[in-house]
């Protein structure tokens, strides 16, 4: 009896990590083998493709941001003002008549200030969760950006500060035609995530982050400034949020009042989506990219097939409580009772 | 072996307040090398406060602190682990979320620095994990197996080895064996006496008078915040120490 518990306990060992690991991946792959055969013409091709990467982008960045937020145990709830906020200042920036190098740069500042103004309220405030501070800021920084803009939008960038979110890279020299462009905000998303990964999975801080949210009484205890590397943590979700302002002013040419409005609450349905939990300390990079290209290609694959915005939203829902509920039973296997 | 003289850690009246409430007044306590001291005493005797005061978490109010003989003021749980003492906490202070090597390494953990970032060595936590448990006789699958997965004594033997990875003097030890299964009990025991074994001197605080008197050599007893009694092991008997719980002598 004992050596078929044992078999059956050396076979979860085994198999448990890699569907922890790469269960979303499937689930991804699925979906878009469905979405192919439902639109075999449109749904692969170039056009369609590069169009879910551009319409994901500025969320990508928010939900990445949030990710590393929620393995710690918390939530940023400000990341959609965040990035309002730098798109504003970016916008009155522009049009202030500053370079193009100290645009480009302002709402990456702003967006670290914003997130650090976060960090240090959580902490030093001791606020009894981030829940509380940053559904403060939610308010405070779309107001503040409502404020110094006059709620009114602010339009017309350059091609370089518009160059992240609206630019493309020519193929034709691979021998593809010249509609069969790479966006640079494609690449850009490689890259985060990229060094995202390297810093989440490979470095001290990334460890001290997850340890953090798997138990922050032995992150104490084993000498981890705690509220040393939350501050770090919101600082870098509100740095993301200033790259998600950058896209989103290459996209739509436009500093408006309404950018990212309810934007913190899809960044939160990518990452429970890819599997981050919670309660904190799991979930990774590469589930976080599969949760944002879930939620982009089921609003690309429904807008194809013509199917009202108003089913995604609660096909979007079921999916969160389908993927969740996937986890708990996935948890009650893994762990011992 | 003359070390086990070596006098390692000394408080002397060690008093602590938290606001008007007097938690410990006046505590003396001492651990030698290669000696277990079991602390007894009943719930709000002041043993855990003590142990905080002792590890850096907590500051006393009044009293000293010697460490080799030489007076130490702590700021944090920090500077005691830089002066050779380890707290194994009731509650195991392990991320369940993260594997056994990474758990015993966790605030210490061997890099690779490439300018300001600090890349973990994995290779060398594994090498050094590997190392370290076969060196305490602990058995498990895999250095990698994540926490959460282990039975409650494999949970206290990780905890344990965590503590004394980096060449531990004292180590104590809240509780050691109040979440065990029977038969995990014998375990851990014997790992505290592998650890005396080693030179370590081990502080023990537990209610169960099996344990004190399988691994100790010397009991005292907190009533109330204070000194109440001590003694050498082989000079007392269950019956005694149990009254001192209580406050009869």
């Amino acid at each position: 009896m004992e050596n078929k518990d044992q078999e059956k306990n050396s076979l979860y060992l085994k198999i448990m990590p890699y569907l922890e690991k790469y269960g979303i991946l499937l689930l991804l792959v699925i979906m878009i083998v469905v979405m192919h055969f439902l639109q075999p013409d449109v749904f692969l091709s170039w056009r369609n493709v590069t169009n879910v990467f551009k319409q994901i982008s500025w969320q990508s960045m928010l939900a990445l941001g949030v990710f590393m937020v929620i393995v710690t145990a918390g939530i940023d709830l400000s990341v959609g003002s965040i990035m309002m906020l730098s798109l504003m200042i970016l916008a009155i920036v522009a049009k202030a008549g500053a370079p193009w190098y100290i645009v480009v740069i302002t709402p990456l500042i702003a967006g670290f200030l914003c997130g650090l103004f976060n960090g240090l309220g959580i902490t030093l405030l001791r606020m009894p969760h981030p829940f509380i501070m940053t559904l403060g800021t939610l308010y405070i920084f779309r107001g503040t950006g409502n404020l110094i803009s006059g709620g009114t939008p602010i339009s017309g960038f350059t091609d370089e500060v518009r160059y992240l979110g609206h630019g493309r890279i020519d193929l034709t020299w691979l021998g593809l035609e010249k509609s069969q462009y790479l966006p640079v905000s494609l690449v850009l998303i490689a890259i985060v995530y990229i060094i995202f990964w390297i810093f989440m999975n490979k470095t001290r801080t990334g460890k001290w982050i997850y340890a953090i949210g798997g138990n922050p009484n032995a992150a104490r205890a084993s000498g981890i400034n705690v509220n040393k590397i939350l501050v770090i943590v919101y600082s870098l979700c509100g740095f993301l949020s200033g790259i998600g302002a950058l896209i989103l002013a290459g996209r739509t040419d436009s500093g408006y009042p309404n950018a990212g409005l309810q934007s913190e609450l899809d960044a939160i349905a990518a990452c429970i989506i890819g599997g981050a939990s919670f309660f904190g300390g799991r979930g990774t990079v590469l589930g976080v990219f599969a949760g944002v290209m879930i939620m982009g290609i089921l609003r690309n694959g429904l807008n194809l097939m013509d199917v009202s915005s108003f089913w995604q939203q609660v096909l979007i829902g079921s999916i969160i409580v389908l993927a969740v509920y996937i986890d708990v039973l996935r948890r009650d296997l893994g762990t011992r009772k | 072996m003359s070390s086990i003289n070596q006098l390692l850690l000394e408080a002397k009246s060690v008093t602590k307040y938290f606001g008007t409430i007097t938690a410990l007044e006046n505590v003396d306590l001492k651990i030698h090398a290669g000696e277990c001291l079991g602390v007894v005493g009943d719930n709000g005797a002041g043993k855990s406060t003590l142990m905080k005061v002792l590890s850096g978490l907590y500051k006393p109010s009044a009293g000293s602190l010697f460490f080799d003989g030489k007076e130490k003021i702590l700021e944090s749980p920090k500077d005691s682990q830089n002066l050779g003492l380890e707290m194994v906490y009731q509650d195991l202070a392990l991320a369940g979320n993260l594997p056994i090597g990474e758990n015993i390494f966790l605030g210490r953990e061997p890099t690779k620095n490439l300018g300001l970032l600090k890349f973990l060595d994995y290779k060398k936590i594994k090498e050094l994990t590997d190392a370290h448990l076969g060196k305490l006789k602990i058995n498990v699958k895999s250095a990698d197996q994540k926490v959460e997965e282990l039975s409650g004594g494999q949970r206290q033997a990780v905890a344990i080895a965590r503590s004394t990875a980096f060449n531990a003097k004292v180590v104590i030890m809240d509780e050691p064996t109040a979440a065990l299964a029977i038969k995990e009990v014998g375990k851990v025991l014997d790992l505290i006496n592998s650890l005396k074994q080693t030179g370590v001197g081990v502080i023990v605080i537990s209610h169960r008078m099996d344990d004190i008197f399988a691994v100790c050599d010397r009991v005292m007893a907190l009533f109330q915040g204070t000194n109440f009694a001590e003694s050498e092991l082989s000079k007392t008997s269950r019956d005694e120490v149990i009254g001192w719980i209580m406050g009869k002598k």
